[in-house]
């Protein structure tokens, strides 16, 4: 585990580049900053102004080399590195609201952008006119769409958004790709298609899935594709497998919200959020149903001092209770909520390191091991 | 200075009723809660059995109904049942419950907070105090968040 503080300022949103020697990061203005590592030291290379707003998404394609960005000015650019320089090429998304999220899609032939006009941005590029253009998605979304995440067949979306609701749509561009195989999600893929959609309208849930809900803020898929995992603001996680029986799992979890998600292999994954700590979930396909694992952060340092009785009277004035734990400051690394989460070694399959950022301005690195004895993963 | 004296009546148009892109809840057909039985919570109170009791009123919550009758009476009978327990019982009723069946109390303290009577907050808070070590903070942030409540 290593904390790194980059700012004073929240760290709105990162991406890594293909062998995680350089991030780049927005610190909650209009910019992009990239860092490149040296050694334990970060030094920043590169500053990417282009932006008139709050730079709310970043993603780096680790093929193609290629970012893209997009903010509260209602645009998203394109950026290449052309010598030593980031050059940027406007995408015109539009979109009459903020945009709030963006991802490129496996192949990076395309990538999508979530926004507050109720609708998903697909891009792609086309050659004869050098310009990307762009297709919408818009029913049946009634709110803004906070999070998004590509299947691996490049095809599929999953978009998490404030009506409550996860979906999956179908992203297929005719122009730039083949028509899809069938996957456990569906066979018929038009553009714009659900193939399914959490909630009481939709599948029916698993336990207290009855009435509410709360705004789906991070939305992943397993290694393979057959798998989804969102995180909302009731403070709930859930899966869903594809299939006919779309069943869904779902935690009601003790903790406060969870903003980010992601599967670290096809049946745990990890989640962070206002709790400022990340949370292991076991997922048991035959059982259908999802575990806590367990908090990932620096141990306890339990104190041995004897109380006395001047405190404890204190204590009992101020907060009504006579116990001695006291804890004065938050015993995680990260000291304000972890806003995001990115896997940085072995995939979505057999993750062994991933990164959180959050907005006290830190980014920590994650290790994580497997005991193939015990079920149980470990930090170290 | 000329006076206004036109009509003042477009202050009270609602202008958000006139959005065409305004959200609007699913409908969920509640009409057939009635809420807990409250012949049956009232013979398991004077029987003594207030385990039977909060699992009985626990049952057919009011949650999508949109006649607050049902609700106000189902919320009286949910106090009636939290107060008649002794506060030494409270932590092993609490247990008894399922994940579902904390949030839903949590609901109901939380119902209860909004209307305070004679020596409701007391109890309430007592009662909050272990389902809260029950449910955790993620309890509360479900009661805050639900759409349809009790």
């Amino acid at each position: 585990m290593a904390y790194h503080s980059f700012l004073l300022e929240p760290i709105s949103c990162h991406s890594w580049n293909k062998d995680r020697t350089q991030i780049a990061l927005c610190p909650n203005n209009h910019d992009v900053h990239i860092y490149k590592k040296d050694g334990t030291k970060w030094t920043k290379i590169h500053e990417l102004k282009e932006h008139n707003g709050q730079v709310t998404g970043i993603d780096w394609a680790p093929e193609s080399n290629r970012i893209v960005t997009c903010g509260t000015d209602r645009n998203a650019y394109v950026w290449s590195l052309k010598g030593e320089v980031w050059k940027p090429t406007l995408v015109i998304l539009r979109i009459n609201r903020a945009a709030r999220c963006v991802s490129w899609s496996p192949k990076e032939n395309k990538f999508a952008v979530g926004s507050g006009s109720r609708l998903i941005s697909i891009c792609y590029f086309e050659q004869e006119n050098d310009w990307w253009v762009c297709k919408h998605i818009k029913k049946p979304i009634r709110s803004t769409v906070l999070s998004l995440d590509w299947h691996p067949n490049n095809v599929l979306l999953a978009a998490g958004s404030c009506d409550f609701k996860c979906r999956v749509f179908s992203a297929y561009i005719k122009e730039v790709e083949e028509k899809p195989g069938p996957t456990v999600w569906g066979s018929k893929m038009p553009f714009g298609e659900v193939l399914f959609e959490s909630g009481p309208s939709g599948v029916s849930g698993g336990a207290g899935e009855g009435a509410g809900g709360g705004w789906v803020h991070g939305v992943c898929f397993s290694h393979s594709g057959n798998r989804l995992a969102w995180t909302s603001h009731d403070s709930t996680v859930a899966i869903a497998e594809g299939g006919k029986t779309s069943t869904i799992s779902s935690l009601s979890s003790e903790t406060l919200p969870l903003l980010c998600v992601s599967f670290i292999t096809e049946n745990s994954l990890v989640a962070a959020g206002h709790d400022c700590y990340p949370v292991l979930f076991v997922y048991d396909g035959t059982k259908g149903s999802v575990t806590f694992g367990g908090k990932l952060d620096v141990p306890k340092q339990t104190s041995q001092r004897g109380i006395s009785a001047r405190e404890r009277f204190q204590n009992l004035d101020r907060r009504a209770t006579s116990s001695e734990t006291t804890e004065q400051g938050l015993e995680s690394l990260h000291k304000n909520s972890i806003s995001q989460i990115s896997v940085l070694e072995g995939g979505k399959s057999k993750c062994s390191t991933f990164c959180t950022t959050g907005m006290d301005g830190g980014m920590v690195t994650w290790d994580v091991k497997v005991h193939t004895h015990t079920l149980h993963t470990h930090t170290v | 200075m000329s006076k206004n004296n036109d009509s003042n009546q477009f202050r009270k148009v609602d202008v958000d009723e006139y959005d065409e892109n305004k959200f609007v809840d699913d409908e969920d057909n509640g009409e057939s809660q009635v809420g807990p039985d409250e012949a049956e919570v009232d013979s398991l109170i004077r029987q003594g059995n207030l385990m039977e009791a909060l699992q009985a009123v626990l049952k057919n919550p009011p949650i999508n109904t949109k006649n607050q009758n049902v609700k106000d009476r189902a919320e009286a009978l949910m106090l009636k049942v939290l107060s008649a327990f002794k506060s030494s019982d409270i932590e092993k009723a609490v247990q008894s419950l399922d994940k579902n069946g904390v949030d839903l109390l949590m609901k109901y303290i939380y119902k209860g907070f909004e209307k305070p009577s004679e020596n409701s907050s007391a109890t309430l808070l007592q009662w909050h105090e272990k389902a809260l070590s029950a449910g955790g903070v993620g309890s509360i942030v479900r009661v805050l968040t639900a759409r349809k409540t009790v």
